[in-house]
């Protein structure tokens, strides 16, 4: 609290985005966000809110003075771009200095999920933490099994501080080739299974690149590759691939660090993918956020900036990747290694996304959490240094695993019946790796977040979630889907691969549909449970005016008999709900109770409501026009942040 | 979701039979050399190949593999845009180019069979002789409940209009086409003009189209007009009579707006060839607003090299976003989309009157003028309407169809008129659906049987340039209607929308290029397995359905039997 020097600043007005049209209101700077409150509501529209959590913003800017005041440019990890004008300058300097000091943290202890609390008693938020169980996911997979064992090596974090307590390894890989596999490894990461394919008994192992220099050899490093290509019978060899360029994994060379010779491992296929490092990965989607948030962006210069920056290029090098790696696993039946320099962030991309392509599993909502949970919490993907979570190295920044949810994406497009989740889960993880709200993404490594005590100290992101998962169904999901498509084929073209406005765009509401069908449809389909309910209760009062329910036609029964509980309050993309519209939804709830009422219209009037789009804030992108149009304004809706609304109240 | 050209292929064989008789007496019989090949191999990206006879016939390529239950193809001569020819050995292949974008791939034995078929392919596609063309053979094996033909009378529309306005007339100088070609014998006009000052202000406009109502926006009583371009030429000819013409659309005190679909440089240059645009000086009501709409050429290379670019196997990601950008296609969906937005925004909340043209008025002026409508007209987006939109705003108007679709993006031989101006006005109805998709009564099933149709159809709706091109083939007599197919019920639940529901407000679309889309329903469609895709829309259907149909239905029943039972009851009991 000590570096705010001003909470609340009024008249600061907020510039649209895309538009010329602003809004007025006042700014109020608390501990954990910057809040805006639109002032000149009417009665009839609630007024428009902004919460901005500090961990949120990536830059202040403060522009120079203008005749209306002083511009405060706030940038956010979630992608948000918000344009304040401040009136006095003082004012505007004392929110800039502030935010600047808050938003950089310096130590853990400062982070919003320490001190958030949303009301839990102490056995759900342990139970909270009980909820994914890596040991449990392993035996999923059939390990440990006759050639696949879990190793206590690690048990302390003396081989390796990065990787988890619990690694498992080949049955024939000893306690020295381990420790001497180890020792030839960056970090020391050495080769531990990630993912065992039962049906072909086949394994996806990572590690981190060999230290082999121009002609090192390490004869134990050699014995575990030889080890994990013993334990699969099905395949003579095992595939290496370096998700690197070539040319970079040389350049390694020369620093005592490298690749593996073909030569000196026997039965090895070495493969190079060339996805690029986490420096260009953070430049191209820097340039990519510069280019769509132009004003008046043309179509050729939009089409030529995502040429140029080359993130769906990156996009697609990963999903290459993965379908590389699948292939291999699923068709040849071969074990693959997979690493790149350290292996944390290309190898957990590209093992990732390779287990969702083979393991239906991993599609569903917990299933994902655990991928999640195993390729990238537990395996030391550093979410404290990509994610900027204290003031570190701008160096160590990079979007790996935002490029990693956007893969997702892009495969759920393609196959919009194979995920039980929707994007508006991705977009939710996404928001929370940067939030710092849960423990879960905290810190760099498994031995990081223990000494920080955050089971202890903090809440779960996936207890969230899972209670809340109905927000996150995908309607069209259909769970047979993996019976009949257990391995997913998505197509390489380019054309296939599309710019993900939900996310990049996700709080430019003039860009989006002005109606969505997932919303529409999840509704509807929630509908259709309490309509169910609706029916079972009315036959039982039937029943006690001695009238059975007829034979239930088998053509009517429920396709799904999942319960949905009310939909989100605050996802952004489905225009969240305004206050008056869920209050209506109440009353309508509350009216449902007596009988006699016709039903046609209850569920879908009020959610179904047409949101009808206003052509002011659109105007200034047709026409030539000039301000000749009076501005009307647009009602209200109010946009809190995701979660964040739970824990004012 | 796009099983194409259905009907074609659940005729009966009878039908196959009789055609081809008829077919034999007439000149075809000479050019089909080989009517019948047996062996032939059929490939088609994500679907089985299929092995069967190929039959040709004088309007069909047809491969049967004669065994029950599988699938035959039939495939409209005219469907056809370009053919390509390989040899390996003795084995042939004809690579079939279609207009709707599909490309297969014909295995042919025999050198002189593959030859053969492949020189008839091309004179049986190719035909210029509108007499020849299949409309004029078909016969419906449907039940016509409705005649298409019948459906959109403009005395109808009009009926509409004179319920909501007494301004307007609906004027006959135009009744034997002679004041203008391409406009329908009967025009909504300004009531206080007469028919003399209209032929006087039809010659002063490019193919006598002088100023015509478009359309009436209820709420406020502002209009759309369109026009062709005035020829003034470059000694700055004026018309009196054009001028009291659309002046008398302007309430008192109020101006209104020109929209002209050209850049102001692109309108001067007009000038050098006798036409121009409207000056400030004879015009001082009306404040013009120059937009760059591309003329129909540079559209149909757009169309060649962005089908070209969907086309590409390479796997390159900048090759394909250096291609999609060199296409400029988005670009044009985008020019068009924020004129329409434009002409929309002047009516609606301007409150002014618009007369919107180019250069013709036949091409660029119609899909401002009817994209326009529908972002302003809710009853534009029902399944009627938007048939109704078509007839009056493109076939009535005179956008010349026949010319403008005669060949798609494959064809080799030299573009005359072509050019993809419907489709591109198909390509943002979807874009504007895409953003409201609870708005439109139709899906884009309904858009991609537009597109079909007007390359190549078994329908008379698209032949010919203009209502009397359409009236001298007297198609209405000798062909059957594509509104016929579209308003039976069965087909209307095929193209409706699930998730529709009347939306009474103008619909403002996003025009920023992260808003718009490439259309995969029509682009891309070869391109992938659909059939994800298709169970997932199906699956969304179901639940709709399911809510709507069944459950809703069954509580209302539920609950009159039992407040019936609680209103008997008390009366039961007091005796």
């Amino acid at each position: 609290m000590e570096h705010i020097r001003t909470p609340k600043v009024e008249q600061v007005r907020l510039l649209e985005r895309f538009s010329n049209k602003s809004t007025s209101g006042t700014l109020h700077l608390t501990a954990t966000h910057l809040i805006f409150v639109e002032s000149n509501n009417t009665a009839t529209t609630a007024a428009q809110e902004i919460w901005i959590l500090h961990h949120h913003i990536a830059s202040v800017e403060k522009l120079s003075l203008t005749t209306s005041g002083c511009p405060l440019v706030i940038q956010c990890r979630n992608f948000r771009v918000v344009h304040f004008v401040v009136q006095r300058e003082r004012d505007c300097h004392d929110i800039y200095s502030s935010l600047l000091r808050l938003l950089r943290p310096v130590s853990y202890d400062e982070l919003y999920a320490f001190s958030y609390n949303p009301k839990q008693n102490e056995q759900q938020r342990e139970e909270g933490w009980q909820l994914i169980d890596l040991g449990a996911e392993f035996e999923r997979m059939g390990v440990p099994c006759d050639r696949w064992q879990l190793t206590d090596v690690n048990r302390d974090y003396k081989i390796c501080e990065t990787y988890p307590r619990d690694l498992y390894v080949p049955i024939t890989a000893s306690k020295p080739i381990i420790v001497g596999s180890s020792k030839f490894r960056s970090k020391g990461r050495f080769p531990v299974l990630t993912y065992f394919y039962q049906e072909k008994k086949a394994a996806v192992c990572r590690c981190s690149q060999p230290l082999s220099g121009f002609s090192a050899r390490c004869l134990e490093d050699e014995s575990m590759l030889q080890a994990i290509s013993k334990a699969n019978h099905n395949s003579r060899f095992v595939y290496v691939m370096d998700t690197r360029p070539k040319l970079n994994a040389m350049a390694n060379r020369a620093a005592g660090k490298g690749y593996e010779n073909e030569d000196n491992y026997s039965n090895i296929r070495f493969q190079f993918v060339g996805i690029e490092n986490i420096h260009v990965m953070r430049t191209s989607l820097q340039k990519l956020l510069e280019v769509v948030g132009s004003r008046f962006l043309s179509v050729n210069d939009y089409l030529l900036g995502l040429e140029s920056c080359g993130w769906l290029r990156h996009v697609k090098a990963v999903v290459d990747a993965a379908i590389f790696l699948t292939k291999a696993v699923t068709v040849e039946g071969a074990s693959v290694l997979v690493h790149c320099s350290d292996g944390w962030d290309r190898t957990a991309q590209v093992c990732s996304l390779g287990a969702l392509l083979m393991d239906p599993y991993y599609r569903t909502i917990k299933g994902f959490m655990v991928l999640i949970e195993k390729d990238w919490i537990s395996f030391g993907h550093k979410f404290a240094d990509r994610c900027d979570q204290l003031d570190g190295d701008p160096k160590e920044v990079s979007p790996v695993f935002t490029q990693f949810l956007e893969c997702v994406w892009q495969l759920t497009e393609q196959f919009p019946q194979a995920f039980e989740f929707s994007e508006w889960l991705l977009l939710q993880i996404h928001e929370h790796v940067h939030s710092c709200q849960y423990g879960n993404f905290l810190a760099n490594n498994q031995r990081r977040r223990e000494e920080l005590q955050l089971g202890d100290r903090t809440h779960s992101l996936w207890a969230f979630l899972l209670r809340e998962q109905q927000n996150y169904l995908n309607p069209a999901y259909c769970p047979t889907y993996a019976d009949t498509h257990p391995v997913l084929e998505p197509s390489t073209l380019p054309c296939h691969f599309k710019f993900w406005r939900n996310m990049y765009h996700q709080f430019d509401r003039s860009m989006h549909p002005r109606q969505s069908v997932l919303k529409n449809v999840l509704t509807l389909k929630e509908s259709n449970c309490q309509l169910e309910d609706t029916i079972k209760d009315l036959e039982t009062r039937l029943q006690k005016h001695g009238i059975s329910p007829p034979t239930p036609d088998p053509q009517a029964s429920p396709r799904d008999q999942r319960i949905l509980p009310t939909r989100p309050h605050s996802l952004i993309l489905g225009a969240p709900l305004s206050r008056k519209e869920a209050q209506r939804q109440q009353e309508e709830e509350e009216e449902e109770e007596e009988v006699g009422e016709e039903v046609t219209e209850c569920c879908s009037d009020t959610e179904r409501t047409v949101e009808g789009s206003s052509g002011t804030e659109r105007k200034e992108s047709y026409s030539d026009l000039q301000g000749t149009y009076g501005a009307k304004a647009e009602p209200a809706v109010v946009s809190l942040e995701f979660g964040v609304a739970r824990m004012t109240c | 979701m796009f099983l194409c050209s259905h009907f074609i292929l659940t005729q009966p064989v009878t039908f196959l039979v009789k055609h081809q008789q008829r077919c034999q007496e007439m000149e075809f019989a000479e050019l089909i050399k080989t009517p019948r090949v047996d062996g032939v191999v059929l490939r088609r990206p994500f679907l089985p190949t299929v092995e069967g006879t190929l039959c040709l016939t004088g309007h069909h390529l047809i491969l049967s593999s004669r065994q029950d239950n599988t699938e035959e193809l039939w495939l409209l001569h005219a469907n056809i845009d370009a053919i390509e020819k390989r040899f390996v050995g003795s084995l042939g292949t004809i690579i079939v180019k279609c207009k709707d974008l599909r490309v297969i791939q014909l295995d042919i034995p025999g050198m002189e069979e593959c030859l053969n078929i492949a020189s008839s392919i091309e004179v049986l596609s190719t035909l210029d002789s509108v007499s020849l063309m299949y409309p004029f053979f078909y016969r419906p094996m449907f039940q016509v409940i409705e005649d298409g033909w019948k459906s959109f009378l403009p005395e109808d529309a009009f009926k509409d209009l004179e319920s909501m306005t007494e301004e307007w007339r609906l004027s006959d100088v135009n009744k034997d086409y002679s004041v203008c070609s391409s406009y329908p014998p009967l025009v909504a006009v300004p009531k206080d003009v007469d028919d003399d000052t209209l032929r006087k202000a039809a010659a002063f406009r490019h193919g006598g189209r002088f100023p015509v109502l478009s359309y009436y926006h209820k709420k406020n009583g502002m209009v759309m007009m369109r026009s062709g371009q005035p020829l003034t030429g470059t000694n700055g000819r004026r018309c009196k009579e054009d001028e009291k013409l659309i002046n008398a659309t302007l309430r008192a005190g109020k101006r209104g707006y020109i929209i002209d679909t050209r850049t102001v440089s692109v309108a001067q240059q007009a000038k050098a060839r006798g036409g121009g645009f409207e000056s400030e000086a004879n015009y001082p009501q009306w404040r013009r607003i120059h937009k760059a709409i591309e003329r129909s050429s540079i559209l149909q290379e757009s169309l060649i090299k962005l089908v070209e670019a969907c086309n590409d196997q390479s796997h390159s990601m900048d090759r394909w976003l250096s291609k999609l950008e060199a296409s400029n296609w988005q670009t044009h969906v985008k020019e068009i989309l924020t004129t329409a937005c434009l002409a929309a925004q002047c009516i609606d909340r301007e409150g002014a009157s618009v007369l919107v043209h180019g250069t013709e008025g036949t091409d660029s002026t119609l899909q401002v003028t009817s994209l326009a409508q529908i972002i302003l007209d809710p009853a534009c987006r029902t399944i009627q309407g938007f048939q109704a939109l078509v007839e009056r705003e493109w076939l009535q108007a005179g956008h010349p169809f026949q010319q403008r679709c005669s060949q798609s993006a494959y064809s080799n031989s030299k573009p005359r008129c072509e050019a993809p101006v419907f489709l591109l006005f198909l390509d943002c109805v979807w874009q504007i659906l895409r953003q409201f998709p609870c708005s439109f009564q139709f899906s884009q099933h309904f858009l991609v049987l537009l597109f079909e149709h007007t390359y190549a159809s078994q329908f008379g709706t698209f032949m010919g340039n203009s209502a009397s091109e359409r009236s001298k083939l007297n198609l209405s007599q000798k062909t059957v209607s594509l509104w016929s197919w579209v308003n039976r019920p069965q087909e209307v639940e095929r193209l409706s929308n699930p998730l529709y529901e009347a939306n009474c407000l103008v619909i403002w679309p996003s025009v920023a290029p992260q808003s718009l889309l490439l259309w995969e329903g029509v682009f891309l469609r070869w391109k992938r397995s659909s059939r994800c895709l298709d169970e997932a829309y199906d699956e969304m259907v179901h639940i709709i359905q399911y809510n709507n149909k069944e459950l809703q239905n069954k509580v209302n029943n539920l609950r009159r039997q039992l407040a019936q039972l609680e209103t008997e009851e008390p009366l039961l009991q007091t005796p």
